[in-house]
């Protein structure tokens, strides 16, 4: 077989992303995952789901430290060079002692009186919940929420606002005043105090006209920073922690701009800088995804590519050959960092992220409405322990059953992370064991795993062909900015003319011609339309609007298709 | 067709499209005729145009006679059709006044009406645009039929101030629910709020002005709180000179003379009351000539009272034996005249508010509302003791909020006036002066109706207002190196002697006419006006002023 198109393999964001504008100037792009799920890292899981993949990646039931691990091999065909895929071996050793309050939930508490949720339910419910292996917020002013609402994305998903900023401070959890509204309605602050940040934040929002204010601290902290700025404790507290959401070290100038990304923000859709998409973050790909199919990019789930064939002479990848041995041609080549094999790294180290997801049955911080959606920041525990971020969702998010939250802990890693986390698992939650007495909400279950951050790669850290690209895998950061940018860089190589993402048509625009379309079917095998069919009935099944979109059709008022690079043979 | 005119005169055709037009036509055609088709009709047509009162009138003609015709239930039906059709209009235009005007109407005639519907619908509208003052309006209509209970009412401002607290309407509104929920003592005035319940807007207000101190929502609202003192009318003072045989009267505030009542040694007396320039004719102060032959003789006592009819008071006043003149009145300290900007009764709060204040200021020093606050509380406080502070944050804000440089001058020029007259009654003086404090205006001349002494020099004055002629017992005016041009107030001051003007901006000999309803004027320093440079002027002068024994050119 013969194909003229750039081939991605699995849909994470960025890959996602550059496929749904390849796909949207014209090119032709063949999705090709291993998984029968769409995202990888960026999925969202079922409850039921998640026991499976917890499954699948052989880790300990209750405490799960993995890496996913493509099971590709190196093969050498005729007298073409073949780069071998990678089999990941970063699985981080696992510590595996089966804990207490994981087992409990197993056991269902069914002697805690206040709570009525056992772990029966929640398998029983287990539909309900969509966790997602990454934790991201969207900050309203990011690139992502630009992106979605530029290229018409947006209407894909709907979203809810981030409900509270909250932190953890002298043992207690307590709201963050960040914006106006809050700053006006805290009780914590003095009306003295109230000034000072307003002032500070204030500053902070256009600080590069005001170089005289921090000059002088250029090669300081922003720690040093905000202390010389008379800030009070407790200011110090909020704009570090909870507003830059930085470490102390943090350099003043760099302080400064995390806060302004936060404070720019605000206001665009609520009180606080975020939104979060309802049934997860892994539904932001899968829009990708969408507007892929609608125009002509080709699904191919539970299928993955065994080896890249290369020219001898350029050096370039001119085809890929998939497990069923067929072999499919391609301009260029998009793969997730996960997938590269040790011998192709040029000495990249990885960082790691530590993750872990809860299931308890209680806010953190009660208050009028039981539905809010919160973010936590809390600072180092100790010296040297890293911040952890954590992310109380609601069941109005989609993510969790009705009386339940979902909390995502996420903090680079310095251990396993079990280590990392449970400290602060332990301090902010009790266990469902536990009498009345405990205002804490309980855990009823918790997974705690270790995940690659691999954002410090860029091309120079592979030694792989010109024509193929790799996207980092999840980082730590709670933006997604790292993966748009990295998506539209790779998009520039792969169409160096053509707009990224432009505003799609409204489907009522559209106009459809004939069935001429399905021409660019041809040439698959008859699993590759399977599986084609499998996305549209995934998609179905997920209740979104026009099925037919997904099948490749030529779209009015589109551009014509660039001429398809040629394949050297 | 008188209809069709209406609906011709009301919409711009050009605006409207072909079957807008072409609809319209078919309204005009069924004139008089009440039925659903027209309801029809005139709906299409407002759905694209909601602000076409004719049309809307003509829909509740139809919806009164429809609901002479049809059951309960069937106009229960209409109506909420009628509702949700508004609904639509309000999403085209959520500031028509039809729609709304509309909406009001139709909730009223609607036999079952949802009131929690419509205070939701406000809900949803007031969070689009929390300004929409129509549909504010539309929410007291439905909060006062529905008779919401005014806590529940606080509470909504709560939540709006607390999601956007730059929000006049919600604080204004929040004005009107306080004295209601918590009304302060019988004896204070009816629109205040009791102590403990405005400490609490105390603290919440300065939760808004030291997050956004330049947001001037808080600071109106601020000011409310402090209150603002109510002047009672009544007589302040009853003055009677022997000589000219005259009585003069001074109200707290300016009024009409209707009702006055003079009664000499308990006779009636039948007089015309002037007020005391022609051109007040609202006035502090009215003036009476008795007839002659009245009090003048010095051998004799007389008891006069003056009665105000109009506002059931009455002042007495004695003229004892060998006095040429006598009065009776409030002094300017007991009444605590000039605290009256704010009405705050305790000093303790003012106080604390003042220090919440300095402690902003310090942190905010270019801060325009937070320097008057100042300026003000200080006064109610202890004009006298922060008189140089009070000067300096003046200085300070006519720098920082430049646009309004006139208006802190005249502010400032009010309270050093203020001041004086103070000074002057506790040293219980009838000697006025006030130099070199950058005047720029004169007020609460009333107050000066004693002073025989006036000394203004080396200020800003334009000129001397009618207000002026109120100084009926003035001998002396000094106003040396002022910028006066104009000496309108200068009128019928019985005993004026001597007027200086030096260095000022007297250019016409019309100007000074008014000088000749003073007949005791003989002393007049002009020195230094352009008026000396007119040829022949003082034998010009010597015509107009033959009083006048010494002229200084």
């Amino acid at each position: 077989f013969k194909l003229n198109l750039p081939s991605h393999s699995d849909e994470r964001l960025s890959e996602s992303v550059i496929a749904a504008a390849c796909a949207r100037v014209g090119q032709r792009v063949l999705h090709v995952d291993r998984r029968s799920y769409y995202a990888a890292n960026w999925a969202s899981f079922t409850f039921n789901g998640l026991l499976s993949w917890i499954d699948d990646n052989k880790v300990c039931t209750y405490f799960t430290l993995l890496f996913i691990t493509p099971v590709n091999s190196f093969k050498q065909q005729d007298q073409e060079e073949c780069a071998p895929l990678a089999e990941d071996q970063q699985i981080l050793s696992s510590d595996g002692e089966p804990q207490g309050e994981e087992q409990l939930s197993g056991s269902a508490p069914t002697q805690a009186k206040k709570k009525k949720i056992s772990y029966t339910k929640i398998v029983k419910e287990g539909r309900r919940f969509n966790i997602d292996l990454v934790s991201k917020l969207m900050y309203s002013r990011g690139l992502l929420v630009d992106l979605l609402i530029k290229s018409n994305v947006s209407r894909y998903a709907e979203f809810k606002n981030v409900s509270r900023i909250l932190t953890y401070r002298q043992g207690k959890v307590e709201q963050v005043p960040c914006s106006r509204a809050d700053v006006f309605g805290s009780k914590e602050l003095t009306v003295v105090e109230k000034r000072m940040l307003m002032k500070f934040l204030t500053f902070c929002l256009d600080y590069e006209q005001h170089p005289e204010e921090y000059q002088d601290f250029t090669e300081r902290s922003f720690w040093e920073f905000l202390q010389n700025n008379m800030l009070t404790e407790n200011l110090q507290h909020f704009v570090l922690h909870s507003i830059a959401m930085v470490p102390r070290e943090t350099h003043t100038e760099e302080g400064l701009r995390s806060t302004q990304h936060f404070l720019r923000s605000l206001g665009r859709y609520g009180n606080t800088p975020f939104l979060f998409p309802i049934y997860g973050l892994g539904e932001i790909p899968q829009c990708f995804c969408r507007m892929c199919a609608v125009f002509g990019g080709i699904y191919c789930l539970r299928h993955s590519v065994q080896c890249l064939v290369l020219d001898k002479e350029s050096g370039r990848c001119k085809a890929v050959i998939d497990t069923c041995g067929q072999r499919i041609s391609c301009s260029h080549f998009v793969v997730e960092d996960g997938y590269i094999r040790e011998e192709q790294r040029k000495g990249v180290e990885h960082k790691h992220i530590s993750r872990a997801v809860l299931i308890t049955d209680g806010l953190l911080l009660q208050s009028e409405s039981e539905q809010q959606i919160s973010l936590v920041t809390v600072p180092p525990l100790e010296p040297g322990a890293p911040a952890v971020r954590l992310v109380e969702l609601c069941s109005s998010t989609m993510t969790c059953m009705p009386g339940t939250y979902l909390v995502h802990l996420t903090c680079p890693s310095s251990g396993s992370a079990r280590e990392d986390l449970q400290p602060v698992v332990s301090r902010l939650f009790t266990k469902p064991a536990s009498d009345g007495s405990d205002e804490r909400p309980a855990v009823l279950w918790a997974v705690y795993f270790n995940m690659r951050d691999s954002t410090a790669a860029d091309r120079s850290g592979y030694d792989l062909p010109g024509n193929v690209h790799v996207c980092s895998g999840p980082d730590a950061a709670l933006g997604s900015d790292h993966s748009i940018r990295l998506a539209q860089e790779v998009f520039r190589q792969l169409a160096p003319h053509e707009e990224f993402c432009p505003p799609a048509p409204n489907p009522e625009d559209i106009v459809y011609d004939g069935d001429g379309g399905q021409g660019e079917g041809a040439g698959f095998s008859e699993a590759a339309q399977a599986e084609e069919g499998a996305a549209e009935e995934a998609e179905e099944s997920k209740e979104k609007e026009a099925s037919q979109e997904s099948s490749p059709v030529e779209v009015g008022e589109m551009p014509d298709p660039p001429p398809a690079p040629l394949a050297e043979e | 067709m008188q209809f069709s005119i209406y609906i011709i005169a009301e919409c711009n055709m050009k605006l409207m499209t072909r079957d807008d037009k072409s609809l319209l036509y078919n309204v005009g055609g069924k004139e008089g005729v009440l039925d659903e088709e027209v309801l029809l009709l005139t709906q299409q047509l407002l759905s694209s145009n909601p602000d076409f009162a004719t049309l809307w009138n003509y829909r509740r003609e139809i919806l009164l006679h429809l609901e002479t015709v049809r059951s309960e239930d069937e106009i229960q039906r209409l109506y909420e059709e009628e509702l949700s059709f508004l609904e639509a209009c309000l999403k085209v235009n959520p500031k028509s006044y039809g729609s709304w005007h509309h909406r009001g109407w139709v909730s009223t005639r609607l036999p079952r009406p949802d009131w929690a519907r419509e205070l939701s619908l406000c809900e949803r509208c007031l969070s689009l645009d929390d300004r929409n003052f129509h549909c504010w309006d539309y929410r007291r209509m439905v909060v006062r039929v529905s008779g919401v209970p005014v806590d529940q009412e606080l509470q909504f401002t709560d939540r709006l101030i607390g999601s956007n607290f730059s929000n006049y309407s919600s604080w204004h509104y929040r004005s009107t629910l306080l004295p209601l929920l918590h009304p302060g003592s019988p004896e204070t005035h009816s629109h205040r709020v009791c102590e403990e319940q405005l400490l609490k807007e105390y603290e919440l207000v300065q939760n808004a002005f030291f997050t956004d101190p330049n947001d001037q929502s808080a600071w109106f609202y601020y000011r409310w709180l402090l209150g603002r003192g109510v002047c009672v009318c009544m007589i302040s003072c009853v003055y009677v000179s022997r000589e000219g045989e005259r009585v003069v009267v001074a109200f707290s505030r300016p009024a009409l003379s209707v009702g006055l009542l003079l009664v000499v040694d308990g006779q009636p007396q039948q007089v015309n009351w002037r007020s005391a320039h022609p051109r007040l004719r609202h006035s502090p102060m009215w003036i009476c000539d008795l007839p002659p032959g009245t009090i003048s003789d010095t051998s004799n006592e007389h008891n006069l009272t003056v009665h105000w009819t109009e506002r059931h008071t009455h002042r007495d006043c004695a003229l004892y034996t060998g006095r040429s003149e006598s009065w009776c009145r409030d002094s300017a300290t007991d009444l605590e005249l000039f605290r009256s900007e704010l009405s705050v009764e305790k000093s303790s709060v003012l106080q604390s508010e003042l220090q919440s204040c300095t402690q902003l200021l310090e942190l905010e020093p270019q801060n325009k509302w937070c320097l008057l606050t100042i300026i003000l509380l200080m006064r109610a406080l202890d004009p006298l003791g922060y008189e140089k502070e009070t000067l300096a944050y003046f200085q300070t804000l006519k720098e920082v909020d430049s646009m309004r440089t006139s208006y802190y001058s005249d502010l400032c020029s009010k309270f050093m006036i203020e001041n004086t007259i103070l000074k002057m009654e506790y040293a219980e003086v009838r000697v006025f002066s006030l130099c070199e404090k950058n005047l720029s205006t004169l007020c609460h001349l009333d107050q000066l109706l004693l002073v025989t002494h006036i000394n203004l020099s080396s200020n800003q004055l334009l000129g001397l207002p009618p207000q002026f002629a109120m100084l009926q017992c003035l001998e002396v005016l000094q106003a040396d190196d002022n910028a006066i041009e104009n000496l309108e107030g200068v009128y019928h001051l019985s005993k004026l002697e001597e007027v200086s003007l030096r260095n000022n901006n007297i250019t016409q000999l019309s100007d000074l006419k008014i000088l000749t309803t003073c007949p005791r004027l003989a002393r007049l320093d002009l020195r230094g006006n352009p008026i000396t440079q007119i040829a022949n002027i003082q034998s010009q002068l010597a015509e107009l002023l033959p009083s006048i024994t010494e002229l200084l050119l």
